[in-house]
């Protein structure tokens, strides 16, 4: 690995710089895609191209080896952190700019479970795939995941449950959306490793997400979905 | 000295663990979202029938209703103050059916993970680690625990500060670690990493195995991998009563008692000596291996195909069961 020359990043051009970036983003490399992302802005590029073209597109990589095993919560975590380090960059860049959104999600570990690690990876690679993500944390009663809604009118509400004691809890949600009539206005996404497809279909969620790559695919095609729903109706 | 349950084990040869507690406590009416280990407290009484059924259908090992009895996840219910008297009487309530049982049955203190990870991944320092697991191991000791029986584990780290842990306050233990993601553990350690890890341990935990997952048949190819790996273990095998799925209101686990039945025998011919079941697991499913336990005669260890053939597909096979799977990218370093 560690064989041969220093990279000087700055010394690339841009589709090499674009490609070490990926490389960067799958070794988790925080202090160099800060780096780069620097040096494409210097270069001119818009904030918007660096977040699809190097961090989204990194990620995407990433993404499709853990959802095959290769990579695992460890190595994703790392790299997670070092596009969040590189999003922090163009965040307040890409508001100025008024970069478009893939769409919004809220987010939590249901009521009972403290279990975060897969809803935060689920949260930084669906902004890493350029969605505006309202986290809410662990330990969320049904109360929580309404009011949010509510504030934030997202596309998708994400729910996530670690033991079996609690992942019946997502059950309640869904129910409660429907009493409310806004079951329909909203998809929802399950996760969690108890869980399976089956699970998921019969609470009335609209999909199980094996993990954080296949939540934000699905993710994907469900707004998708609505845009051509949009563009037909 | 040897502990109470490697006298158990000398004695029968092998020897059956228990079921669910979870999956269990929700049909005594356990709230989704609820702490279980607050029952210890509140519903003595409901723990005790668990117990009691788990005993009553033959088996030699109970686990104590600590599994998130750590001071980081009762925090939760605003009950971290009372750790180690909630993990006292969970053992303590274990110990009293153990001794009514009429032989020999082991209480084994549950010791989950905290749920956070530790540095540089997480918030948690293996030392302070080590300090939430010391608190908890104590209190099993005072409720009268034969063992430490850490469970569900998926970090080595955490692995490390558990079992230190239980030394530090002089209990013999046991570690099971949880395979459910591609056949590794969630954190991507390898049966062959954990079993050789913990082998190197001192002093050595009595025994090592897989527990929970997602599956029957996940759980005994990461079982065959473990007694590979490490021959001369005491292993333990207690899987899943299948898969969870929703009926109604209720989650029902998919494993008939024929299938745990069978689930055992394998889990035998893998070469584990210890066998109970994991979420899902009744009373009823636990008979039926107590009696698969008690009339088996050994057969050939069995390969991958065979373990399907019996119980079924894997459901979350390796991402390749020929070879170590290769990353996509090179990676690079850079020196300095």
């Amino acid at each position: 690995m560690a064989d041969g020359d220093d990279i000087v990043l700055e010394e690339l051009n841009d589709s090499e710089l674009v490609k070490q970036m990926h490389d960067d983003l799958y070794d988790g490399l925080k202090d160099e895609i800060e780096e780069a992302v620097h040096i494409l802005l210097r270069r001119k590029w818009e904030p918007y191209r660096i977040l699809t073209e190097a961090l989204v597109e990194g990620m995407r990589i990433v993404g499709i080896d853990f959802r095959d095993g290769i990579l695992f919560v460890p190595e994703v975590l790392m790299s997670a952190n070092a596009m969040k380090a590189g999003m922090a960059i163009l965040k307040p860049l890409l508001a100025e700019t008024g970069a478009p959104r893939v769409g919004k999600m809220v987010i939590g570990t249901v009521k009972g479970d403290i279990h975060d690690i897969g809803k935060n990876l689920v949260t930084m690679m669906m902004e890493g795939a350029g969605f505006e993500v309202i986290d809410l944390g662990i330990n969320n009663a049904v109360e929580k995941y309404l009011d949010a809604i509510a504030e934030h009118q997202p596309d998708i509400l994400g729910m996530s449950a670690l033991l079996t004691t609690t992942m019946p809890y997502m059950k309640v949600v869904i129910d409660a959306l429907k009493e409310k009539g806004i079951r329909d206005d909203i998809v929802v996404l399950v996760g969690g490793a108890p869980l399976n497809e089956d699970f998921a279909k019969a609470i009335g969620a609209d999909s199980y997400c094996r993990d954080a790559a296949v939540a934000v695919e699905t993710a994907k095609q469900y707004m998708m979905r609505k845009h051509n729903q949009r563009a037909a109706g | 000295m040897s502990s109470r349950l490697e006298e158990l084990l000398k004695a029968r040869g092998r020897l059956l663990a228990d079921g669910a507690t979870g999956t269990n406590l929700f049909e005594m009416g356990l709230l989704s979202g609820d702490a279980p280990e607050l029952w210890n407290e509140t519903q003595p009484e409901k723990i005790r029938a668990l117990h009691q059924s788990f005993v009553d259908a033959g088996a030699d090992i109970i686990l104590t209703n600590t599994f998130g009895c750590n001071r980081r996840r009762l925090m939760l219910h605003k009950a971290e103050g009372r750790t180690r008297e909630l993990n006292r009487l969970g053992a303590q309530i274990a110990r009293s059916v153990a001794d009514k049982a009429g032989r020999t049955v082991i209480v084994a203190g549950s010791v989950g993970p905290t749920g956070d990870l530790l540095i540089p991944l997480g918030p948690l320092s293996e030392e302070e680690a080590v300090d939430v697991f010391i608190e908890q191991i104590e209190g099993l000791k005072a409720g009268g625990a034969d063992v430490v029986w850490i469970e569900t584990m998926s970090a080595i780290e955490e692995m490390r500060a558990a079992a230190q842990a239980a030394i530090k306050v002089g209990m013999p233990y046991t570690v099971t670690a949880t395979f459910d993601t591609a056949g590794r553990t969630m954190m991507g350690a390898t049966p062959e990493a954990v079993a050789t890890f913990l082998r190197g341990l001192e002093p050595k935990p009595i025994a090592i195995g897989a527990n929970c997952g997602v599956g029957a048949p996940d759980l005994i190819y990461s079982v065959m991998q473990i007694t590979e790996a490490a021959p001369d273990a005491v292993v333990i095998a207690k899987g899943n009563c299948g898969i969870p799925k929703f009926v109604g209101t209720q989650v029902e686990y998919t494993g008939t008692p024929a299938v745990m039945a069978e689930y055992a025998r394998l889990a035998l011919d893998t070469g584990a000596r210890i066998v109970g079941g994991c979420c899902g697991t009744s009373p009823g499913h636990l008979a039926a291996m107590r009696q698969a336990l008690d009339t088996h005669r050994p057969g050939e260890r069995p390969d991958l195909a065979k373990v399907i053939q019996c119980i079924g597909p894997l459901t979350a096979p390796p991402a390749d069961t020929a070879a170590e799977p290769v990353k996509r990218r090179a990676g690079r370093r850079r020196s300095g």
